[in-house]
């Protein structure tokens, strides 16, 4: 047994881009593997539930946690993680927020059952869906059970820090390593619990190289019918809805610099509560307009709605019932 | 009836399991190779606007969101009646080339490569990323690192990220590409080809050449005969982004050659309700069971069954490449699974020969990155190879090109059957007469392998051991044995 502070990464419902951001670190994963034992990392090396059961509570110093809580199997393993790790940090937009996956909370589960299993191209003349337990001929065999709503960590367990990003960038994956390796060296000190970490304290706007000539717009448009884009201007001053305005800073503004618009991925900005109120509150700024016929004829240039402005945190935003928990505590 | 459980198997998106049932011979009677996730996508992406469609179904998977993005951007172009200009094309296949050498070169090396490099039967410890290095040098570790640099490079430059990039929209891409940025994708790119060659001459010294790792190749444990599935151009030729699909039967004969829109015609799946996900099958031979042979539906979709559904490589390199390995193997199609590996890296080789030609054509600088989508917005498809196999996407919107439907059929998907029956095999020829031995869990392991599922992408460039634990308990649930697997 090592006397290094236990690390433990953990995936959950997830794409498993946060683990590819992660490993594009490059070579600080030696400085993880140099100053942390590795206790519970199943995509790296091999420890089980039932290891992790058999440690005391706290015995992990810092576990990172991506994706959200899509089955009970996540479930259960966010309550033992949670018992077992001093410092739980809600990993990536999955975890932090829900993201696209969090929009499966707009319907029913039954529907999305129904979709699934009777596509054009499923032949399923018996209307077979999975089953938690099936009696096979040999004995009876089981897959977890499928929750009705998507939650993020936070609604399942008490989480310490937040690091928002789909994925986060490596370069803030680098950094937040970095200072967590400071702390142990005594060199500097954790941040306040419930802080969002590995990102900046704006917005992408603050990031963006483009021009911005705080112009006002009399109609959006939708980026494939006035593609090119002028690229130097700023993308919603161009009618492109840009969600730069209501999301945190800390990618380094990746997707307007190629010309596509943010869509949201590193959430809400710092002190927003509800990262679509926010949103709305920046488009109606920009619109050029008064009479509510022209206001409403210029929104309708934005096609979804719900998509635009919950497209990553409707599982944590007040739209979503109950209080949002991403920035519980957060100063 | 004992049972063997396996789980949880890690290096999964997610999680899954394998339950081996023992006759009362001690014998393998049945096994069951579960994926207990499902994230719905095909529903929660109604409503949503379909140029919003490769940046949402990115997030299927954050290991291969490049394929997801083109078959989207494909799919979007189609609903639009579209056809991108030329630079666009070139401008996401080079995305996309690059992509491909990185995810063939990590796959290689840091899970396949293990079992050979380092030997099926070295010990655990050694046998993962770190015993390679260990193994072939700094140096060449140096070099793994890297060509994943240079790959997640060119994919950041043209789409934005290195992880869900965001460039392609209907009718073409956003990101207009400068004469410095070409020329350094350029160098990469040139780089690469070096690189492809010296992983296939690794490959000849050290696997070829070995006989143990021949006979293992060569011998009956990892051999299926089924139809192989493959993206072809127009001269038959392998290609990742574009063409039409091609399935040819167990004999090599070509079974049907399809245009993406005629997918459905071609292609159905199979619902179990021990596991999310589905079985596809070829629907015109029709599902058997998980069997081998001429009259069962099960295909396979692969490095390895794309060289065998297709009459050659496009790019001269990765040609001679091509002839050797069927010249060696004495002809097509090649059914011992194993190959794929080799397959692989033949592949790797024409993504970085196409990377450069595509970085040195002319036009690649070009303006004329998008064309206006004019038409009124229906229906389509889009298909690409994704390094795991033939990704189709499918979407149906209303006038305003919002979504109304969705159908999806994802590139590991289409190789469900086959590694259920992989796994069936490497199990039911190792574990006799009650008996389960360590060597069980490589065995098992390299039949997943095989086919680079993405449920193990994730772990490209770490410690390249699948961690495992084989439980032997009674039915009652009491333990007889259990044997780990530790990552050293």
């Amino acid at each position: 047994m090592s006397d290094k502070p236990k690390f433990a990464m953990y995936w959950a419902g997830s794409c498993g881009g946060c683990e590819i951001a992660v490993l594009n670190i490059g070579e600080k994963i030696l400085d993880v593997d140099a100053n942390f034992e590795v206790a519970f990392w199943p995509v790296a090396m091999d420890a089980k539930y039932k290891d992790v059961e058999a440690m005391e509570d706290g015995a992990i110093l810092l576990t990172l946690w991506n994706g959200s809580i899509r089955n009970q199997e996540n479930e259960h393993v966010a309550h033992l993680l949670r018992r077992k790790s001093k410092i739980l940090v809600s990993f990536g937009s999955c975890a932090t927020e829900g993201c696209i996956p969090g929009l499966a909370n707009l319907v029913p589960m039954s529907e999305i059952f129904d979709t699934a299993y009777h596509t054009i191209s499923t032949d399923n003349p018996n209307g077979i869906h999975p089953q938690p337990v099936t009696k096979v001929p040999e004995g009876e065999i089981t897959i977890p059970v499928f929750n009705p709503v998507l939650k993020t960590l936070a609604q399942v367990v008490d989480v310490d820090y937040y690091m928002p990003g789909c994925p986060p960038e490596s370069h803030q994956i680098a950094a937040v390593i970095d200072l967590v390796i400071q702390v142990l060296q005594g060199k500097a000190q954790l941040p306040p619990k419930g802080a969002v970490i590995g990102a900046g304290g704006s917005t992408v706007c603050e990031e963006c190289p483009r021009k911005r000539n705080v112009k006002t717009i009399k109609a959006f448009h939708r980026i494939q019918e006035v593609a090119p884009l002028d690229p130097e201007l700023c993308l919603l001053e161009q009618g492109i809805p840009c969600n730069g305005p209501a999301t945190r800073s800390g990618c380094d503004s990746r997707c307007p610099r190629v010309g596509a618009q943010c869509i949201g991925c590193y959430g809400p900005a710092e002190g927003v509560i509800d990262y679509g109120a926010r949103l709305v509150t920046a488009f109606a700024s920009v619109i050029d307009a008064t009479e509510p016929e022209e206001i409403e004829r210029i929104l309708d240039g934005i096609p979804d709605p719900t998509g635009q402005f919950y497209r990553f945190n409707l599982a944590d935003s007040l739209f979503h019932a109950g209080a949002p928990s991403f920035g519980n505590g957060r100063k | 009836m004992e049972r063997v459980t396996i789980d949880p198997i890690t290096r999964l998106e997610g999680h899954g399991k394998i339950d081996i049932f023992l006759d009362k011979n001690g014998d393998v009677a049945n096994s069951y190779f579960q994926i207990p996730e499902l994230r719905g996508f095909e529903r929660f992406c109604v409503g949503r606007p379909v140029e919003e469609m490769p940046l949402l179904t990115n997030r299927i998977c954050g290991v291969c969101p490049e394929a997801h993005h083109m078959a989207g951007a494909k799919a979007a172009d189609a609903v639009y009646h579209v056809d991108p200009p030329r630079t666009a094309k070139m401008l996401r296949e080079l995305l996309y080339m690059a992509f491909y050498a990185t995810d063939h070169t990590t796959h290689f090396y840091a899970l396949a490569g293990p079992d050979f490099i380092v030997g099926p039967d070295a010990p655990v410890a050694e046998r993962n990323i770190l015993g390679v290095i260990h193994k072939v040098g700094l140096e060449i570790g140096g070099k793994v690192i890297q060509m994943r640099k240079y790959g997640h490079h060119v994919v950041e430059m043209i789409g934005g990220r290195k992880v869900h990039p965001a460039t392609a929209i209907p009718g073409g891409v956003t990101k207009i590409l400068s004469e410095d940025e070409r020329k350094e994708i350029e160098q990469m790119g040139r780089w690469a080809i070096d690189f492809a060659l010296f992983s296939l001459q690794a490959f000849n010294d050290i696997v070829l050449a070995n006989k143990t790792y021949l006979d293992l190749i060569l011998g009956d444990v990892y051999y299926h005969q089924t139809y192989y599935m493959g993206l072809v151009d127009a001269n038959n030729k392998v290609n990742f982004y574009d063409g039409k699909v091609r399935v040819v039967d167990p004999e090599g004969k070509e079974f049907c050659k399809y245009e993406p829109t005629d997918y459905v015609k071609h292609i159905a799946e199979r619902v179990e309700p021990w596991t999310y996900l589905k079985f596809p099958y070829l629907k015109n031979v029709g599902w058997k069971g998980f069997v081998d042979g001429k009259d069962s539906g099960v295909y396979v979709a692969s490095p390895l069954s794309r060289l065998n559904a297709s009459d050659g490589m496009a790019t001269p390199l990765a040609q001679e490449q091509y002839e050797k390995m069927y010249a060696t193997l004495g002809g097509k199609p090649v059914h011992h699974r194993l190959v794929t590996h080799w397959a692989r890296l033949i592949e790797l080789l024409y993504a970085a020969e196409h990377w450069v030609e595509l970085a040195t054509d002319p036009e690649i600088t070009s303006p004329n990155v998008h064309k206006k989508p004019t038409e009124v917005p229906t229906e389509g498809v889009g298909i690409v190879e994704a390094p795991r196999g033939t990704l189709t996407h499918h979407y149906w919107t209303d006038e305003r090109g919002l979504i109304t439907k969705v159908n999806l059929i994802v590139g590991t998907t289409n190789n469900y059957a086959p590694i259920q029956m992989s796994t069936n095999k490497a199990a039911r020829a190792l574990i006799k007469g009650g008996k389960v031995n360590e060597g069980l869990l490589n065995m098992v392991e390299m039949g997943f392998r095989i086919y680079d599922p993405c449920f193990g992408c994730a772990t490209h460039s770490l410690p390249g051991q699948m961690p495992l634990e084989v439980t032997l308990r009674t039915e009652d649930g009491e333990v007889i044995d259990v044997i780990k697997q530790f990552v050293g």
